[in-house]
């Protein structure tokens, strides 16, 4: 009979979910400036090896990937556990790499064309001959600049 | 007369929608920034054979099971950097000489290097050395290059050369910091040129 009603205990006013869409949004935003798309799926197994002294590589539009290593599980019944190399999403013989290279530059831009650089992305289990092989091959086409590219941390831990 | 309420649009399924999308954004793509040595490979043409002192070429061999040959004598990873150092900082051309290097340090030893423009670091790999002992080394040469340009840098303008290159490479940085960049990089890497040298593999 009273005109003011006791609260019943435990009686919590409910939380308001109305702003939980914009911290959602926040974050959505937060990673969709942070990352960048996959641009292929790896076919090769890619433990980059570690080094101290790195530059970082900046500005993606300058830059052709060749992937080497060795073929991951599902691709060895097929192509064996030798170092291959990957260009864009199939696997590549090492003569290929030069025409790839010319494709790919003629693809870029005209001003971008001469200061194109080559990211190497080898494991770090793959062996010297198959690189010097690469670069023989790059210089034929003339893509001399090329990065190693590599995590960054303690060089000694290759060699395990 | 009664004014009408249109109904509130319910946001409850908008967090899903959003969660939706941010799923969606982390799947597909990664955060990873590339990062790496640079190195510039030897033109094509063959260059008429240069003749280079012996005292001024460092040779280095990595053999299959990533061990290495310093000059004939075996030696550890970790002890490369100094060798390295030491070698293209030796000065060992004889003061009023031609190519006197006044800004070494080295022991100006007669049988080492005569100066850093000269000193030449020649790498030697096998068919089966792995990749990340290679890599090893590279860090290891492209380390002791910066120790040196660093003193140098040091001395001359107070600071690192690493951290001057890493400015000048940032996109971000603007131009006219670039230009007075560009001539002290220019300078530094005059004096120490990063001269690493490949064989081909037989």
């Amino acid at each position: 009979m009273s005109k003011f009603n006791k609260k019943k205990d435990g009686d919590l006013p409910a939380v308001s979910t109305a702003s939980l869409p914009d911290i959602v949004f926040m974050l959505l935003f937060f990673f969709m400036t942070v990352t960048v798309m996959k641009d292929s799926t790896l076919k090769v197994e890619n433990t980059l090896p570690n080094a101290s002294e790195v530059k970082k590589l900046e500005k993606k539009d300058r830059i052709i990937y060749l992937y080497v290593g060795k073929p991951t599980r599902e691709y060895q019944k097929v192509f064996g556990t030798e170092s291959k190399i990957q260009l864009n999403d199939k696997f590549a013989d090492v003569s290929d790499v030069g025409s790839y290279i010319l494709q790919e530059r003629a693809k870029k831009a005209q001003e971008l064309q001469n200061v194109l650089t080559t990211a190497l992305k080898v494991d770090k289990n793959a062996n010297m001959g198959i690189i010097s092989d690469i670069k023989q091959e790059l210089r034929k086409v003339n893509a001399l600049k090329v990065n190693y590219t590599t995590y960054e941390g303690d060089a000694f831990r290759n060699l395990q | 007369m009664a004014k009408r309420l249109s109904p509130g649009v319910h946001a409850g399924s908008m967090a899903d929608i959003a969660f939706l999308l941010l799923i969606f954004f982390l799947v597909t793509t990664s955060i990873e920034t590339d990062a790496g040595l640079d190195r510039m490979l030897p033109r094509m043409e063959t260059p008429p054979p240069l003749i280079i002192n012996e005292r001024n070429i460092l040779r280095i061999s990595i053999n299959d099971s990533d061990e290495l040959l310093v000059e004939e004598e075996r030696v550890d990873m970790g002890e490369l950097r100094d060798i390295a150092i030491a070698f293209l900082d030796n000065g060992g051309a004889p003061p009023g000489n031609k190519g006197h290097c006044n800004y070494c340090e080295g022991l100006r030893k007669q049988e080492s290097s005569d100066n850093p423009l000269e000193a030449v670091v020649l790498v030697t790999t096998v068919r089966a050395t792995s990749y990340g002992g290679y890599i090893t080394v590279q860090n290891e040469l492209v380390a002791a290059y910066n120790h040196l340009r660093n003193r140098e840098a040091q001395r001359r303008f107070g600071e690192d050369f690493t951290e001057m290159q890493a400015v000048y490479l940032n996109p971000e940085t603007p131009e006219y910091i670039r230009a007075s960049l560009r001539e002290k990089i220019r300078e530094i890497q005059g004096l120490f040129p990063l001269n690493l040298s490949e064989a081909e593999i037989k």
